[in-house]
């Protein structure tokens, strides 16, 4: 019986796509994971930042662009480690962007294994595209 | 007005958007630059940095739960965000280039094309079960849950839909949006795909698109961390709520509502811009 159902290949490409939306669940909640992390460190930053700072006058009206240590992935580290406010909630919304290229990372390894050599190609396009972008551009 | 003051209002701004952009399936990154600029008055960059941030919370966020509501085609959702991820390069690029100006008009013309889409009822093609030689050739064509059973869709105009993921990146680059109604109209109208496919499909390619013009921003200093904070965690908690109360049922009223506020931000949004005030 169990060859039978094998052989037929509409069958094989249902249980293909069953197995393609179980990988997809599992990075889904990896990602809710992540997510959950970014609002943990967002939020340890606020906490650190607003009992200090409440009083400061905000004015985001005219543009000047920020420090250049919030700028880039080594500077942002650097300020969060020395217990920096800014850094720390900078550090937060930068894994947040990593999220989306966790996913990416992620599609890689399914196409390699999956022999699709391909779509393994399409992936890192797209995912130098993303590293291009986060170096500087 | 002081830190604790912006930090409070921007964030109530931002668990109402995030509600209201879950209960209308629009998501709520398409106010928060409107509300920004139109109501806090801070600079359209700062603004257009937070909003994208916020774009890519409530993407990675909801994944899961587009998951469970239908099957995404990852081959198609790969080939296509080459052409959004290099758009939202060229979006980004440009930003720096455009007069705030500029781009308050062209977010103003797409505030309402969105509401327009809002409001028009979205109509499932006849599914054709074959598709273009250059999709078989791509291995897109797959299978969809209809009830209990699988079924098998097809796939069409993979060159369409390609250019028109192009412009959705571009926009999504230019203003920090997600650029969903541009997203869903390439692969519902253009591909012929199933709701199902290209509903979840699209959540997946938002984030990585908005990914794309992130690092760019971020190395402009168009990120403000604490102008970023309340909208982040606003827009998170508010879609959370928001997809608590009603599971997936978008009622049509709220709809209404919410293509109407729309609709006077962008009159908002173009009279501004032309006027030189924003």
């Amino acid at each position: 019986m169990a060859q039978q159902v094998n052989s037929n290949p509409a069958l094989i490409e249902v249980q293909e796509a069953r197995e393609e939306h179980q990988i997809e669940v599992i990075i889904g909640n990896l990602l809710r994971i992540c997510v959950i992390m970014v609002v943990i460190v967002v939020g340890i930053g606020a906490a650190l930042f607003l009992p200090n700072n409440s009083r400061m006058i905000s004015d985001y009206r005219n543009f000047a662009s920020e420090p250049a240590a919030l700028r880039n992935v080594m500077g942002i580290i650097h300020l969060a480690l020395s217990g920096d406010a800014h850094g720390i909630i900078q550090t937060g919304l930068l894994l947040l962007v990593l999220t989306p290229i966790l996913r990416v990372i992620f599609c890689v390894f399914a196409f390699l294994y999956e022999k699709d050599y391909l779509y393994v190609i399409f992936t890192l396009v797209v995912l130098g595209i993303l590293m291009f972008s986060l170096s500087g551009g | 007005m002081n830190v604790l003051e912006v930090t409070g209002l921007v964030g109530a701004g931002a668990v109402a958007a995030g509600l209201l952009g879950s209960l209308t399936g629009l998501g709520g990154g398409i106010i928060i630059v409107p509300l920004l600029t139109l109501v806090f008055g801070v600079d359209i960059r700062y603004a257009v940095g937070a909003s994208l941030i916020s774009v890519i919370a409530t993407s990675s966020g909801s994944a899961s739960a587009y998951v469970r509501e239908g099957y995404s085609n990852i081959r198609i959702g790969m080939v296509l965000e080459i052409a959004t991820t290099l758009g939202a390069l060229l979006g980004a690029f440009l930003a720096g280039y455009i007069s705030t100006s500029a781009i308050a008009i062209i977010f103003g013309l797409v505030l309402i094309y969105s509401a327009y889409l809002s409001i028009k009822p979205r109509e499932e093609h006849a599914l054709a079960h074959e598709s273009d030689a250059l999709a078989v050739k791509l291995r897109m064509p797959n299978t969809y849950p209809v009830g209990s059973e699988m079924v098998q869709y097809g796939v069409h105009n993979i060159a369409g839909g390609f250019g028109l993921m192009g412009i959705a990146g571009v926009l999504s680059g230019l203003l920090g949006i997600g650029s969903g109604a541009v997203k869903v109209l390439a692969m519902d109208h253009v591909m012929r795909l199933p709701f199902k496919v290209s509903t979840t499909t699209s959540n997946f390619m938002i984030g990585v698109t908005a990914a794309a013009s992130a690092g760019i921003y971020l190395n402009r200093g168009y990120i403000d961390p604490i102008l970023a904070m309340p909208v982040v965690l606003g827009v998170l908690g508010g879609s959370l709520v928001g997809a608590k109360i009603l599971g997936r049922s978008k009622p049509r009223s709220l709809r209404i509502l919410f293509s109407i506020v729309i609709f006077v931000l962008a009159v908002e949004m173009l009279y501004n811009g032309a006027t030189g005030k924003l």
